[in-house]
């Protein structure tokens, strides 16, 4: 074990703000990136369905699918 | 049609503030290319005298001197070629030290003396446990005793 | 992960067998939704062993003591927002060359996760730059191209999604990151270049690693972390604008449905 105590550890040897304020924001920002990204999946899944419903079968026509194919 | 024109502005306003940002940010790159000048630029006149730029080299060895008030400091910097000698009041970073690589920014006074109003550290990049460096010196040691 | 390229409209009448049937959205979907996790997981768990070996295995650094452990995230996270740069310019490369509209989804699924990790490297930077030279930050070379990629991420992002017509945004934006690119290697090369504050690289192909073997491997791991989170993150990424740009067709009112029953009722 590289140190002493725990709160050697969480001292860092003086530069626990420099290294604990970088370890914290990557943190933050990754996790805030893994729910944002799996909510915007699931938002945009939500949106589509109530659109598709709402425009009924006009969605998937000719017209439709010749977008799909471009 | 008005959202569309919201939109537009908002995009617009976007591009115009990223465009000045990146316009700031090259001409910074471009101002500081040679970030720093070595102690023989200085020396051959290749250096800005008469404004404010930076050194960059070692700081000599044995050559920190501290003043009576605790606060100025005088050291030389080296690029081994030629020295130039620095004073500085303020504090220094913590790797601040003999041997190790510092840039210095400031005037160069007439009398070749450089007037520093900002000091970095500029380490290397070689990390290492503590008793690595230990053993390395030790090594060092007993090769210059070898060869003397 | 091979995603390979075939026109769409000849998919359409012969499918492609092997791996190049994933160029196709409505392939690539279901499998990119599968594989995410696994990448999620094999991030968690190098991330792991990474921030052990750094936080608990490696020792004291000689010169800058204990703040030097900044580097198992600075690093990492600076290499991986250069790659990036790179794989979103190749995406969209071969999206200009052979017209496949999975190629720019990909290269934009990218863009938030290099951006993300570009902000890291100058934030980690910054907090490591105080104690050790003395200042948060200096306009030298290495800084200030870095400081350039966080702005060409952010118009990257911003042109993608300020223009309506897809395909005209897919195209902005790739040229956009095609001539971006060139910044990548001034950011590698700048410490040799020019004279910088920054130090040269520890770890480069030119010569053997500046650094003690336990500190290299905790700073390796942290790198193949970094790198399976962004490929699961742009995975995952990829399947939400799949769904977006495929809106009109039958196959996503399908998968839409099948979710919608699975999640168990209608929301």
């Amino acid at each position: 074990m590289e140190w002493e105590s725990w709160s050697a550890f969480w001292q860092m040897g003086g530069a626990a703000p420099y290294v604990w304020g970088s370890y914290g924001v990557t943190l933050v920002l990754v996790a805030l990136e893994l729910v944002l990204v799996l909510r915007r999946r699931k938002d945009t899944a939500a949106r589509l369905l109530r659109w598709r419903r709402a425009v009924g079968k006009d969605v998937g026509g000719p017209q439709a699918r010749m977008e799909s194919i471009e | 049609m008005k959202a569309r024109n919201k939109r537009l502005l908002l995009v617009g306003g976007g591009v115009a503030l990223l465009v000045a940002a990146v316009a700031l940010v090259l001409s910074a790159f471009q101002q500081n290319l040679v970030f720093f000048h070595t102690p023989s630029e200085v020396v051959a006149g290749k250096a800005p005298v008469g404004r404010t730029f930076r050194i960059g080299g070692m700081v000599e060895a044995g050559s920190i001197k501290r003043e009576a008030d605790g606060l100025t400091v005088n050291f030389a910097i080296t690029d081994t070629a030629k020295v130039i000698p620095v004073s500085y009041r303020g504090t220094l970073p913590d790797l601040f030290q003999e041997g190790k690589g510092a840039v210095v920014q400031g005037t160069l006074g007439p009398d070749g003396r450089f007037v520093a109003s900002e000091v970095l550290a500029k380490h290397d990049e070689n990390y290492m446990p503590v008793e690595a460096q230990y053993a390395l010196d030790q090594a060092h040691e007993a090769a210059r005793t070898v060869q003397q | 992960m091979t995603i390979s390229t075939t026109t769409p409209g000849r998919a359409a009448v012969r499918p492609p067998q092997g791996w190049l049937r994933f160029a196709a959205p409505q392939q690539f979907y279901p499998l990119a939704g599968q594989l995410a996790p696994w990448f999620a997981a094999l991030a968690a768990l190098l991330a792991a062993a990474g921030l052990y070996i750094g936080f608990f295995v490696a020792p004291t650094d000689f010169q800058q003591g204990e703040v030097y452990r900044v580097i198992f995230i600075h690093v990492p996270a600076a290499w991986m927002s250069m790659f990036i740069y790179l794989i979103m310019a190749f995406w969209s490369a071969v999206g200009l060359v052979m017209n496949t509209r999975l190629s720019f989804i990909v290269s934009q699924a990218l863009a938030p996760t290099g951006a993300m990790f570009c902000f890291v490297a100058l934030w980690t930077g910054a907090l490591w730059g105080k104690p050790t030279w003395g200042a948060y930050w200096v306009w030298d070379a290495r800084l200030t191209s870095q400081l350039l990629l966080l702005f060409l991420y952010f118009g990257f992002i911003a042109l993608t999604r300020a223009i309506e017509d897809p395909r005209r945004a897919d195209r902005a934006g790739a040229v956009l990151a095609l001539v971006g690119a060139v910044n990548v290697p001034i950011i590698y090369f700048s410490v040799q270049w020019w004279n910088t504050l920054h130090q040269g690289a520890s770890v480069s192909i030119a010569k053997a690693p500046s650094m003690a073997t336990i500190m290299l491997v905790g700073m390796l791991l942290m790198a193949l972390a970094a790198w399976m989170y962004s490929i699961a993150v742009a995975l995952w990424r990829v399947r939400a604008l799949i769904l977006e740009r495929e809106r009109h067709t039958e196959w996503v009112g399908a998968v839409l449905e099948a979710e919608a029953k699975a999640a168990g009722g209608v929301r």
